[in-house]
């Protein structure tokens, strides 16, 4: 569905990815695991269109995308959980979800889907006319899913979900990952959290200093001792 | 208290008219982070179109105002893309000294098309005064000036919090990679932004023209840096600030030169700016802790 082939990326000197090569398949989790500042989140921008490749392709269902612009990307189908969760602060819940089908014309489908995302997340219906900056960080982590949600991606992006939350919601919200997925979107997980990552994964990649150094299915992965030493602790 | 109220009334007409300008400069920076130094000489050609569209093509006000607006947004939209956006990702001091020689650029066209001559703006609404009380007159362009202002806000309100394209437009205030990736256009919202705040702009132009009477192709220069005072003093990039401020702005330097002498009247106003700034540097209605890295 979604295959990278050869990117490079640089910021002015720094060369952030270098001749990465992944695929997606899909209706699988593919989870892109690596230590701090190894290119994570470059990929995945770089995916999105907010950054171009100095070299390389990318192709989704068949079509180059690389060179796309950000919003033509989202319209093909991929939507974006940013680090950080990035919600709009000073809009509301239901205003935040809405910019999420901004190119939807659909008006009865963009609101059965709201419904959709306030079963799957009911505290955002109760805070649905609230600044969504005043939401806890689960919160806003769950709105930001929502949000995203809301374009009917057929692949997901999601950078560092379980960033700063703690364990109880951590799990949760990977529980939540895996019943979007068996739902029928495909998911490109990244996440310093090797050890849940590779839990629900069905594949994925190691990326040091923006190389992929290791791939392989997520049970392959949590056995090697490679990733056990480097990731997971011992 | 009739010479009080009379000032107040004053003021307020005044302060209408910088409340337009600043919301201009404000929905601006909200968006690009760009002080549109030009966005005076906007306020300037809306004045001049008004007038061709009076004394020449002999309309009404209501036509005059709603060409001048369409103009002034084509205008803002055209300078926008010409002169702004290739510098998107210029630091900011380029894209500064480009909108001033933007603003110069206005300024010597229009003299050279108009001359430099002051020009008598023709009195469309004519002479008609009402008093609402003893001592107290209420003219005929201020009452016009009022129901502008008062309509183009309400209007304004419904876009930005109502419509798509203002819902967008506050994203992209926001936070411009996260509007992205919800797939709006940000280079089609930040040319909304312009076309709307040089529309009000247009407005604030046709009005100051029918108010003092004259015009002139520097007329913008003053009232610009005072409306960009007001955006400032009212929380820059916050809509409602630059509302807040533009009245504030224009009240007290009514009530200064009413009071004291109209020497004083651009130091007062400074003056409290600086006041503000140095209690709440983000302005009246800024947030403090929200400026991003
Ligand atoms: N805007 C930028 N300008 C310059 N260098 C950048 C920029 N963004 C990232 N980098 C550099 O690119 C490299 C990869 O960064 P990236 O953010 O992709 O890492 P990451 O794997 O997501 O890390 P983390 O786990 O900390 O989020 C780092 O060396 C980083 O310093
Ligand atoms: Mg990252």
């Amino acid at each position: 569905m979604l295959e990278l082939n050869n990117i490079d990326v640089h910021y002015g000197v720094i060369h952030a990815l270098k001749n990465i090569s992944l695929k997606v398949e899909k209706g699988e989790i593919v989870t892109l695991i690596g230590a701090n500042g190894a290119g994570k989140t470059t990929t995945l921008r770089t995916i999105s269109g907010l950054i171009k490749p100095s070299k390389g392709t990318i192709t989704f269902k068949g079509q180059r995308i690389d060179g796309a612009s950000a919003p033509e990307i989202v319209k093909a189908g991929i939507s974006h959980v940013p680090e950080g969760r990035r919600i709009f602060p000073d809009m509301t819940v239901r205003e935040n979800l809405e910019l999420g089908a901004f190119l939807r014309k659909d008006k009865d489908e963009i609101q059965k889907d709201m419904e959709l995302v306030f079963a799957r997340f009911p505290i955002l219906k109760n805070r649905s006319k609230q600044n969504a900056g005043t939401l806890s960080g689960g919160e806003q982590q769950m709105l930001a899913i929502g949000r995203a949600l809301m374009a009917r991606p057929e692949l997901l992006l999601m950078d560092e979900p379980s960033m700063g939350l703690a364990p109880l919601l951590v799990n949760e919200i990977f529980s939540i990952i895996k019943e979007i997925n068996e739902q029928g979107t495909t998911i490109l997980l990244v996440e310093q959290n090797a050890n849940i990552a590779l839990s629900i994964a069905d594949r994925a990649y190691v990326i040091e200093t923006g190389s992929i150094v290791l791939e392989g299915s997520g049970k392959e992965l949590a056995n090697s001792e490679q990733i056990k030493k480097a990731y997971l602790g011992g | 208290m009739a010479e009080f109220i009379q000032q107040l009334i004053n003021g307020l007409s005044l302060g209408s008219i910088y409340a337009l300008i600043a919301l201009g400069y404000t929905m601006v920076y909200g968006i690009i982070k760009l002080i549109n130094f030009a966005h005076g000489d906007i306020y300037m050609i809306g004045a001049y179109v008004g007038y061709i569209c009076i004394k020449y093509l002999n309309l009404g006000f209501f036509p005059a105002l709603i060409i001048s607006m369409i103009t002034c947004s084509l205008l803002g939209i055209i300078i926008e893309k010409i002169a702004y956006k290739p510098l998107r990702n210029a630091t900011r001091i380029a894209a500064l000294i480009t909108a001033i020689a933007v603003s110069l650029f206005l300024e010597y066209t229009t003299m050279f098309i108009a001359g430099a001559t002051v020009r008598t703006y023709p009195q469309i609404l004519g002479n008609i005064t009402f008093k609402p009380m003893e001592g107290v007159i209420v003219n005929i362009q201020q009452i016009f000036i009022f129901a502008v202002t008062i309509v183009l806000m309400t209007v304004l309100q419904f876009i930005v919090h109502k419509t798509k394209v203002g819902k967008a437009m506050r994203a992209v205030s926001s936070d411009k990679d996260a509007a992205q990736l919800m797939g709006i256009n940000t280079d089609k919202v930040i040319s909304y932004t312009f076309a709307i705040g040089s529309a009000l702009a247009g407005a604030a132009g046709i009005l100051v023209g029918i108010y003092y009477n004259t015009i002139n192709p520097l007329m913008g220069m003053l009232p610009g840096l005072k409306a960009f005072v007001a955006a400032v003093f009212g929380g820059i990039g916050i809509i409602p600030g630059a509302l807040i401020g533009g009245i504030t702005i224009g009240v007290i330097e009514t009530m200064v030169s009413g009071y004291g002498s109209s020497l004083y009247k651009d130091a007062v106003a400074f003056a409290i700016l600086i006041l503000v700034l140095l209690i709440k540097p983000s302005g009246l209605l800024g947030k403090n802790t929200r400026e991003k890295v």
